[in-house]
């Protein structure tokens, strides 16, 4: 064959070939919503994996959350002081940590920490034919690990964020209040009077949300899908990060546009 | 590790996730979007209503009394028409007087009430007659500017 038109052909394999991969994720996907009976009917192995996602992400959440809300109180001390205006350092704390900083950062974290984990484990579950044994003794996988794990990601993920934010909050008091000297009232009751439930904090756990979701669909789905080889888990573990920080990052803007246009 | 070691620890990280939320929920952000059931609405119309926008405060003696709940434009009169959701907890004389102001130098703007001394209360549905507009900066500098020529024209035709 010449050669433009292999080309054309490599291009054509290979749009066929990612095309395929994203049917299987989204069949994988409702085969986990399908049958994720079990993970509520057998509630302990959910909590189980709880444990593992989230209680075990708890201490990167939290002194992650602490330092950015104290860079936080430092950087917006400097630039709201050129403006006299450092009274606005709670609100500038807490919109940043509520909105954004707080679901997305917490849930770079929980994909880099707990992700990686989950497909590093079903990847090796699949190398060892743990699966296909599972298989061959009539218990579904999907509905026995896979399922469990899902739900455990989409129940951390919002508390997670939450813990992040108010650790962050937190972290700008520490700095802008106690350690520069920002009037504690002020502080306060501007960051209330200026952060709004639903607006601002709902809208915040509604992110952490789907952020949830699509980082365990990820993880779970590039676990399943990995080659049964030491390579293969690797190269699966290392997408898990990439893709669900890509998502992360471009589901924010999405939801971002959505829920925050009309507001002034 | 034991299972009630393990349902323990998931149980605190719940309740940890469960005040946190809490926390943000009441010491961070105000539940004034909750609490507008109970309120009660008055209009006004204002000639120029500045930078006023959707929930800016409406306060009173200094104390918030209600929100902005909705700002149109009337093309009949030409004027902004304000409606203002007030805390039903708050009455008001009937000519109580509404102005637009600034908090601080460059604070966002609010709505300023000023009670009267009508011995009747407003009630849902009024509208408030006597209204202040929000000052312009650029005319206010545009009014100085005018007066401060008038003043120098006399004596350049003096020279």
């Amino acid at each position: 064959m010449i050669k433009p038109l292999q080309a054309i052909a490599r291009l054509g394999h290979h749009a066929l070939a990612s095309m395929s991969r994203i049917g299987l994720a989204t069949r994988f996907f409702l085969a986990t919503l399908l049958r994720s009976g079990v993970a509520f009917r057998r509630f302990n192995l959910t909590i189980r994996e709880t444990y593992f996602a989230g209680v075990l992400s708890l201490i990167i959440i939290l002194v992650s959350g602490l330092f950015v809300g104290m860079v936080l109180g430092l950087q917006g001390y400097e630039t709201l002081q050129t403006y006299g205006s450092e009274s606005a350092l709670g609100v500038l704390v807490a919109l940043s940590l509520v909105r954004e900083l707080g679901p997305v950062v917490a849930a770079l974290l929980f994909a880099s920490r707990a992700g990686s984990a989950i497909t590093a484990e079903i990847g090796l579950m699949k190398a060892t034919e743990q699966l296909a044994a599972m298989e061959m003794m009539a218990v579904d996988p999907i509905a026995r690990v896979v399922a469990p794990r899902f739900w455990a990601g989409v129940i951390s993920m919002p508390l997670l964020a939450a813990l992040f934010s108010a650790m962050g909050i937190f972290g700008g008091y520490l700095v802008g209040v106690v350690l520069i000297g920002v009037d504690e009232g002020s502080f306060w009751s501007q960051m209330q009077a200026q952060v709004d439930f639903q607006e601002d904090i709902l809208n915040g756990v509604i992110k952490s949300v789907v952020f949830g979701v699509a980082v365990t669909a990820i993880a779970l789905f590039e676990g399943y899908d990995a080659p049964p080889t030491a390579e293969g888990v690797s190269r699966a573990t290392t997408r898990t990060v990439v893709t669900s920080s890509l998502a992360i990052l471009a589901l924010d803007f999405v939801l971002t546009a959505f829920m925050f246009r009309g507001v002034g | 590790m034991s299972k009630t070691w393990l349902d323990l620890w998931v149980g605190l990280f719940v309740v940890a996730g469960i005040g946190a939320l809490l926390f943000l929920a009441l010491k961070v952000g105000s539940m004034s979007s909750v609490r507008m059931a109970d309120s009660y609405q008055v209009s006004a119309h204002f000639d120029n209503i500045g930078g006023l926008k959707v929930r800016a405060p409406v306060k009173s003696a200094g104390v918030v009394v209600g929100r902005v709940s909705a700002i149109s434009f009337d093309d009949k009169t030409y004027e902004a028409e304000v409606v203002l959701s007030l805390d039903k907890r708050y009455a008001f004389p009937k000519d109580t007087s509404a102005a637009i102001l600034t908090s601080g130098l460059l604070g966002e703007q609010y709505v300023g009430l000023e009670a009267g001394a009508d011995s009747v209360k407003l009630a849902n549905g009024d509208r408030l007659s006597l209204t202040q507009s929000a000052v312009v900066l650029e005319n206010l500098i545009g009014q100085f500017l005018f007066s401060k020529a008038q003043e120098g024209a006399p004596n350049e035709t003096a020279q």
